[in-house]
């Protein structure tokens, strides 16, 4: 077919040949943004092997042409080649526009080759593909403890939630391929539902800088980005196998992507993972395998000026929780604190019984975009995410197989952005977005509902301009504004109802009055402003400095506001506030970099007040037909929280390096005047590595991972009259574990099998030493042990 | 052709956000009454030899709600061996729901456990699960001299292992498992 064409071609050349051959090309290259000429760009005709340049206004001309079509070709230094076809009839006169800025054309020029950071005026670190390889068979939360300043919250050991300089949930947000994440923002076990796998990237900002994905992200942000698409017919993947003695269990991943030089693209990608009871040193996790299935697809059409992306994603996640950990009421509690080994001990198995979660996550997107020239990009984009929540307790009798909680979370969100990056010294970056949210919650579960059903809606818009004083100084600045507004349909007992003198307060928003239940239908209204201010000042070829000021309003979330009842993983019974304000945060952040030869430093301090800081804490007893149980609450207080990351790494020589990062986080109640609960402990981690090109690839790192006891905490404790001793007891539920030490070791080759297929085998032995120990952000610490040593196997086929 | 492509995007993007943001209904909700929920204990003791019957009563109306229990617990008489049985019933749902049941299709991972303060009162199980161990519903109950007082608490764990030291002479030391009731009675021996 391609011969037929080309002699075809050949004909019609050869046939116009013979007609008049004395028309002019002429013409102007133009920069795409600013409209300015571009001086000594060069033309290639291809088909009459014909050179000319531009001259100082960017103009050309060609002469002694004959009418038929021809291919140009204009290039430039730092600008991205292109080719033009045209067809000539008579002179003929054409405007040619190029490309020349070189860190827009990263974004769609070949993968792999530097990952670049969202901001440049904010505490930024990237999380690079070949670290999130490493984590393809854990989750997101521990992928990113990699990050000095970000630690995890933890249901045992696969329910991982990342928390960034103290602040977790709802404060953060989760961002994954350009879809904000709606399904990790409520409780401590409600664990981001993303594929590691699904990630080329990962950028975590510090505090809420980043205007452009929320407003509300007190903590921070976190944005999962796909790997980039290269210009090129090609066919490439991935895919990961590994094996793990701890679970005994194995994690395999693929994907495939096809691309094609004019823009096309397509590509997939699956994972399965599959792990039974882990270990601590001693004796065996009973119930705390792991079975998740995923898969993403993503095609469209990408070019510098104009493209777009349909992407689907699908993840399906069983969770088996710790059976000891689910309790009857506060004797069990104490006991379990005291005896500090779980209730229930059983042997290996890879069955997953209650307690679990079952919970099926869906993203749908499409994008497109294009480019204006001497303007700048305009976005739109349409995302839909269904996340279905089925959490099983221990139940007895027909119930035995019926969730506990039965959510269905549904959001659709429109938003488009537009950038104008004409005036490279000065970039404007503005956007609005829609959303809708609807809770449902099933009653077919037989237990009154922990979080009701409701609607919601955002409407928000924000302004971010960029300016670049000179090389050595750039600033941004920020402004955002949002609206959301919950209608939600809450059924209360009458008794607790009466309790919380809401029947005072809240009267008119009961609808229906069912005698021991009221229907209540709350209507909240929220607007937050939230602003940035930040400034990088590169001072020398060593030093540097960032300073950031982040203003933000997160509004209560829903399990803030309506959480009322049982929560029986947690033997507790947990209470919302419908008086609960939003909170307003005011972070102050500065980072100092030192690079020189073979040792860089990075220093992050951060001093965050948050006014209005909601938390739950213990604040009694309830005593029900099965006993007691502590009564945790959500309240208020204005809140500190500061502290200090520090990353270090040295390289001896080509061989040998050292790495260091420590995090320093300090959180402090001032309202009550005591250390603010659920603070990440200070931490160090140290490695030394080595590795060697010779030796097939060699790279190997030993890292001592050192988590103090953390002393701040405040005391929660209080007294119970346990029955069946006739005893009063401590229940024990603030005082942290010891201080431990961990050892890691990770070492990995890489063998070229053909010019295009490399396979990376990797050894990655994790708490070598076995140590006992217990992390104090883990929920689970009252019942049992963390893990054990680990041994993992990771085979890495690239093609 | 592309400008076409990209016009259709935006179409079906517009199309599938308008129909699906239709899928609320402003009907309310239904209410859940809980079905697992054990609102009321009561223990009928019957004196062994005759006598009228004293019925220890402990509900809790609203469940897991702020409400606490209401506790009744008449006066036992010294010296007396009664024979008990509890009823379980959940009254938040009308009809209230007999638990008992429940309990009887699964005994084998149910046991309820006596105990006393003061030994003012002695147990022995009635009745036994599908592997002949002990269940409880039924129990005898011996009280000691006049003039005691003291508190009667009766227990009911969730698959606990019955095997373990003690369990099937009604010790709950070893017992581990779930708590499903936990019940204190002030108890009086006249």
């Amino acid at each position: 077919m391609k011969y037929y064409i080309m002699i075809l071609c050949c004909c019609i050349f050869s046939w116009s040949q013979s007609q008049n051959c004395s028309a002019t090309l002429s013409g102007k290259v133009l920069d795409f943004h600013d409209g300015s000429p571009i001086t000594n760009a060069t033309i290639f005709i291809e088909s009459l092997n014909k050179y000319t340049t531009t001259d100082v206004n960017g103009q050309f001309s060609v002469t002694a042409l004959c009418n038929a079509p021809i291919v140009i070709v204009v290039s430039h230094l730092a600008c991205e080649t292109k080719t033009v076809n045209i067809t000539i009839e008579g002179n003929t006169f054409i405007d040619i526009t190029l490309e020349h800025h070189i860190e827009e054309l990263n974004e769609v020029q070949v993968a792999g080759v530097s990952n670049t950071k969202v901001t440049k005026t904010t505490q930024e670190s990237v999380l690079k593909t070949e670290t999130i390889d490493r984590f393809s068979s854990l989750n997101l939360g521990d992928a990113l403890k990699q990050i000095s300043g970000v630690s995890s919250i933890n249901t045992g050991n696969s329910i991982v939630k990342p928390v960034i300089n103290g602040l977790h949930s709802s404060r953060i947000i989760v961002m994954t391929n350009g879809v904000r994440l709606q399904d990790q923002q409520w409780g401590i076990e409600h664990a981001p539902n993303i594929d590691l796998n699904t990630a080329g990237s990962i950028n975590v900002i510090k505090g809420a800088n980043a205007l452009a994905y929320g407003g509300d992200a007190i903590g921070g942000v976190i944005i999962l980005k796909p790997s980039r698409i290269s210009l090129k017919d090609s066919l490439y993947g991935k895919t990961i196998v590994s094996g793990q003695t701890n679970g005994r269990g194995y994690n395999a991943n693929t994907s495939l992507t096809k691309t094609y030089k004019k823009g096309w693209y397509v590509g997939a990608q699956a994972s399965v993972k599959r792990f039974g009871d882990f270990e601590t040193p001693d004796y065996s996790l009973t119930n705390s395998g792991l079975n998740t299935k995923g898969f993403s697809v993503n095609g469209g059409f990408k070019t510098f000026e104009k493209g777009f992306n349909v992407y689907y994603s699908h993840l399906d996640n069983e969770i088996a929780i710790l059976r000891a950990s689910h309790i009857g009421n506060i004797e069990d509690l104490v006991n379990a604190i005291n005896s500090q080994q779980p209730a229930v001990i059983e042997d290996f198995s890879y069955d997953i019984n209650a307690p679990k979660q079952d919970v099926t996550h869906q993203v749908f997107k499409t994008e497109f975009y294009k480019r204006f020239k001497t303007f700048g990009r305009v976005d739109l984009q349409y995302d839909y995410q269904n996340n279905q929540r089925l959490e099983y307790d221990i139940r007895v009798g027909d119930d035995r197989d019926t969730p506990a909680i039965d959510l269905t979370l549904k959001t659709h969100t429109l938003k488009t952005n537009v950038k104008l990056d004409s005036n490279s010294n000065i970039t404007y970056h503005f956007g609005v977005n829609a959303g809708y949210q609807n809770n449902f919650a099933d009653p077919k579960t037989g237990v009154r509902r922990l979080i009701p059903d409701y609607d919601k809606y955002d409407l928000g818009g924000f302004v971010i301009s960029n300016i670049r004083l000179n090389n050595s100084i750039h600033m941004d600045f920020g402004l955002r504004y949002d609206y959301n507004q919950i209608d939600a349909k809450k059924f209360y007992l009458t008794s607790r109802w009466n309790e919380r003198n809401y029947d005072t307060d809240f009267g008119d928003l009961v609808i229906d009055d069912l005698g021991t239940q009221l229907l209540t239908n709350p209507v909240f209204e929220y607007s937050n402003i939230s602003a940035s201010a930040g400034m990088a000042y590169q001072l020398d070829t060593h030093n540097s400095f960032i300073f950031n000021y982040g203003l933000s309003n997160r509004a209560p979330n829903p399990s803030e506001l309506f959480s009322d009842g049982l929560h029986h993983s947690a033997a507790r019974i947990e209470l919302g506030d419908l008086r609960l304000k939003q909170e307003t945060s005011n972070r102050v952040s500065g980072t100092y970099n030192y690079t020189k030869n073979d040792l860089s430093l990075n220093f992050e301090a951060f001093y965050n007040h948050i006014k209005d800081y909601i938390f739950i804490e213990p604040t009694g007893t309830e005593t029900t037909i099965r006993g007691a149980f502590p009564v945790w609450s959500y309240n208020q207080t204005n809140a500190a929280i500061y502290g200090l990351d520090i990353t270090a790494n040295y390289n001896f020589n080509d061989q040998w390096f050292l790495k260091h990062k420590s995090s320093f986080t300090k959180g402090k109640d001032i309202g009550q005047d005591q250390a603010l609960i659920d603070m990440p402990s200070l931490k160090t981690v140290n490695s030394i590595g080595y590795s060697n090109l010779k030796w097939l690839k060699l790279k190997t790192e030993l890292q001592s991972e050192l988590v103090f006891r953390q002393n701040d905490y405040p005391n929660n404790n209080f007294e119970v009259f346990i029955p069946t001793t006739q005893q009063t007891a401590l229940v024990d539920v603030s005082t942290t574990p010891p201080t431990y030490h961990l050892l890691h070791l990770q070492s990995n080759i890489t063998l070229d099998i053909s010019k295009k297929t490399n396979l990376n085998i990797g050894l990655n032995i994790t708490n070598v030493l076995n140590t006992n120990y217990r992390e104090n952000l883990n929920r689970l610490r009252y019942f049992a042990d963390d893990l054990g040593r680990n041994i993992m196997l990771q085979l890495k086929l690239n093609y | 052709m592309k400008k076409l492509k990209q016009l259709s995007l935006v179409l079906l993007t517009s199309i599938v956000f308008t129909a699906c943001s239709n899928d609320d209904d402003s009907s309310n909700p239904e209410p859940v009454n809980e079905e697992e929920v054990i609102t009321t204990l009561t223990a009928t003791l019957t004196p062994v030899g005759g006598g009228a019957a004293i019925i220890f009563e402990y509900r809790d109306l609203d469940g897991d709600g702020p409400d606490a229990p209401v506790v009744s617990a008449p006066a036992l008489t010294a010296n007396t061996t009664y024979n008990g049985t509890l009823v379980l019933l959940n009254e938040t749902v009308s009809p209230a729901e007999l638990i008992n049941e429940e309990i009887e299709e699964e005994s084998n991972d149910h046991q309820f456990f006596y105990s006393a303060s003061n030994d003012i009162a002695t147990f022995t199980y009635d009745d036994v699960d599908g592997n002949g161990d002990p269940l409880g519903l039924a129990f005898t109950l011996t009280t000691v001299d006049a003039d005691a007082l003291g508190t009667l608490t009766i227990t009911l764990r969730h698959e606990p292992s019955k095997s373990a030291d003690g369990v099937a002479d009604g010790d709950i030391t070893n017992a581990g498992g779930a708590t499903d009731i936990e019940a204190v009675f002030p108890i009086e021996i006249q």
